[in-house]
């Protein structure tokens, strides 16, 4: 279990509080209008950003001494996930070692990392050489390389259209399902909230909601959800 | 703040500040305890300060004015050739101050072509040595520098306003009351602070145009000093003096400075309209045909003089050639150890000290090399032999020197490498070694191999502190060059300048191509 524990986040004159538990094993989407603090609240679960007050818990360890390398998670960002000058077998072999010092053993993994995302065969291209769904496809198999109990996703696919967003969603489902991932995604996207198919966090007007089912919560939006949806 | 400061310690880039601020404020404290009162100041002296003055003006009067005129004139222009034109407008940072002067000296000299030009009238030869001379030879270094800063300028120019203008009718006149002389106005001083500083420390130029009691700077008065009299406390006097001139420049020009790396884009001419007048063209035109001319024909004299004796190059000069060629690259490596070394500590310091930590890499620009010389001289003459340290003391110098801009090309670079991929490199826990080895030098290879170029051409052509400690067994190629001219061996002179501007400006282009190659966008 993810628990946020009386979390407060201050940056200037922005300040945003949690105190809400996502369960093991649940996709939770956090919706929200732009500037809520969506993305600031990933941050801080994934230890860019220092809480002003209260704790981080996995499975209730407190995860606030952990440097981000070190916490129990992966994470996709909207942008940047790979280094250009790397090829995508390196990109995705980060994962495994920082150093990237590579046994045969660890080179099989990378390939068939690669592989379950559907990039066989892909291992020696650069990301200049890859499109956007590619590239977002080779940070998931690095995600996946990982084993990391939480993936992070912070608008993955926003850069995609519509029809590889749609696949890529099913590929983030079919992959938490197959290695039982907690994920949290943020998104602008209800209707990306509802692929995923979980819980949705609303983040409005400086806090965190408590997670609710996402098919109830768009069916019966409260104020906040309502005014961002229209 | 206890862990922050921590973690500042133990950095690579501590050292790096122990060494920039040594060198700098280091050798200045040791000047300053060497220095007699200033009572030892002669009237000799004091003709030197105001000579340095008056030089480094009118320098930056004429310089700046020039480059007024051929800057608008290349940025309202298309023509073929534009973009060889502009880009060698850069050449002359790069280019040995020395192989410059000789190819001045064939155009404008006594035997130059102006002269022999004028001997066909029956009219007396040109006088190249003096202020005219230095003040010449500076307008040659610094129209080019001055033109790009200024094209930045009329790049600034949105090109919006451009368009509003044009569709409002303005004349040329409209546009430069509207346009133009507000983006001078916000730029030009800087541009004259910034050309005047580095006439204020220029050595090489005085050291062959000048000279005598009329046009000796206090540069060339501080090698005197030191070369003739052997008198140290007042060439520590003297230093004293140059480092309040520079670092008074220096702080004016600040801002200006801060351009100089760069110029990106400024290829891309700007489309203006309501300048098309017949007079207004052809003026442009005279314009750009002249300082095509008056930059390419001493270059052209250059080539044309060495080929000949390219082939017979005399022993001592290949000798020469390979100290400094290895000089040249001892001094970029420290040049980008220290560069790198400093900006890492930058980013990763709180903003305000890390703009502190910044200062202190522009330091050297205040302080000329002859300074640092001296102070090292001073410093290492009880327990060393600074001539046996020549060629070292050159090497670290040079790095010293180039510093300024190796920072000024990384910085930005060190700025995207965080912004982009430095989350991602946490969540990976890349960090040490492997983050340097894996993402932050192969982000940094264009502005390292930049600055690696310019460092290293900057190192190859400097005639500066060598020429103050210059073992007779170990010159560098630009002292024997120097040597050969005043020896009046013009053909192996010509020969070796034109091997020694091969050799800078093929040092810069190989260091900046292999930054670019295989550079991914």
């Amino acid at each position: 279990m993810l628990t946020l524990e009386r979390l407060r986040i201050e940056q200037d004159a922005f300040t945003m509080s949690a105190d809400l538990a996502v369960a093991a094993g649940q996709k939770v989407a956090i919706i929200g209008p732009s500037g809520a603090g969506k993305s600031t609240l990933l941050a801080a679960i994934a230890g860019f950003v220092a809480p002003a007050a209260g704790r981080i818990l996995w499975q209730g360890q407190d995860l606030g001494p952990l440097d981000p390398g070190a916490r129990p998670m992966s994470i996709i960002f909207q942008d940047n996930n790979l280094f250009p000058h790397l090829s995508a077998a390196d990109n995705v072999a980060l994962g495994l070692s920082p150093a990237l010092r590579l046994s045969p053993d660890d080179r099989r993994q990378v390939a068939a990392a690669l592989a379950r995302v559907g990039l066989e065969g892909f291992e020696n291209r650069r990301p200049g050489a890859l499109s956007g769904g590619q590239q977002s496809r080779v940070a998931l198999a690095r995600a996946l390389l990982r084993h990391r109990p939480l993936m992070l996703l912070d608008e993955p696919f926003a850069a995609l259209g519509p029809a590889q967003r749609a696949e890529m969603m099913g590929l983030v489902n079919d992959l938490a399902a197959a290695e039982r991932s907690t994920v949290l995604m943020v998104t602008h996207d209800p209707d990306d909230a509802l692929r995923l198919g979980g819980q949705t966090i609303v983040v409005a007007e400086g806090t965190a909601h408590a997670p609710r089912d996402t098919a109830a919560l768009l069916a019966d939006p409260p104020p906040a959800l309502h005014a961002y949806l229209g | 703040m206890a862990r922050g400061a921590q973690r500042l310690i133990g950095h690579p880039g501590t050292a790096a500040v122990v060494a920039v601020l040594g060198l700098t404020l280091g050798t200045l404290a040791a000047v300053a305890w060497r220095a007699e009162g200033w009572a030892a100041l002669g009237p000799a002296d004091r003709a030197a300060i105001r000579f340095t003055l008056l030089q480094a003006a009118l320098s930056a009067l004429a310089s700046t004015a020039l480059a007024i005129l051929l800057a608008r004139a290349l940025a309202r222009r298309r023509f073929p050739g534009r973009a060889a034109l502009v880009a060698l407008m850069g050449a002359p940072f790069i280019l040995p101050v020395i192989v410059a002067v000789l190819g001045l000296l064939a155009v404008f000299g006594r035997n130059g072509l102006i002269s022999q030009a004028l001997g066909w009238f029956g009219l007396p030869p040109v006088h190249i040595y003096g202020l005219h001379g230095v003040v010449l030879a500076h307008v040659f270094f610094n129209l080019p520098l001055a033109t790009r800063l200024l094209l930045q300028g009329w790049q600034s120019i949105p090109a919006e306003h451009i368009r509003l203008a044009a569709a409002l009718g303005f004349g040329p006149g409209d546009l430069q009351r509207q346009l133009e002389w507000p983006m001078l106005r916000a730029t030009v001083p800087g541009i004259l602070m910034l050309v005047f500083l580095i006439c204020t420390t220029s050595f090489a130029v005085a050291l062959t145009l000048g000279g005598g009691p009329r046009a000796t700077t206090v540069e060339l008065a501080i090698y005197q000093a030191f070369r003739f009299d052997f008198d140290l406390s007042k060439a520590a006097l003297l230093a004293v003096i140059q480092v309040g001139i520079g670092g008074a420049a220096a702080a004016l020009a600040y801002r200006a400075a801060s351009d100089l790396v760069g110029g990106a884009g400024l290829d891309r001419p700007r489309r203006f309209w309501g300048v098309g007048g017949r007079r207004l063209v052809g003026g442009d035109a005279a314009i750009i045909l002249a300082a095509a001319l008056f930059l390419l024909a001493p270059l052209a004299m250059v080539v044309l003089g060495g080929l000949p004796g390219l082939v017979g190059l005399p022993a001592p000069v290949l000798a020469a050639t390979l100290r400094s060629l290895a000089v040249a690259l001892a001094s970029t490596a420290l040049a980008l150890a220290l560069a790198l070394a400093l900006g890492l500590l930058i980013r990763r310091a709180a903003p305000r000290f890390g703009a502190v930590l910044e200062g202190i890499g522009y330091l050297s620009v205040a302080v000329s090399p002859l300074v640092v010389g001296t102070g090292l001289f001073v410093l290492l003459f009880p327990v060393a032999d600074p001539v046996a340290l020549a060629l070292p003391i050159t090497a670290v110098v040079n790095a010293l020197m180039a510093l300024p801009f190796a920072l000024r090309s990384l910085l930005p670079a060190l700025r995207l490498v965080e912004r982009d991929y430095g989350r991602l490199a946490e969540s990976l826990a890349l960090s040490g070694w492997h983050r340097l080895r894996l993402l932050t030098l192969p982000r940094l290879r264009r502005p390292l191999g930049f600055a690696a170029g310019l460092t290293a051409a900057l190192s190859m052509g400097d005639l500066g502190v060598i020429a103050l400690f210059a073992d007779p067994d170990a010159a560098t190629l630009p002292l024997q060059l120097y040597r050969l001219m005043a020896a009046y061996r013009m053909e192996d002179a010509a020969a070796a300048a034109l091997l020694l501007m091969g050799l800078s400006l093929g040092l810069f282009w190989l260091f900046d191509r292999g930054g670019r190659l295989d550079a991914d966008a």
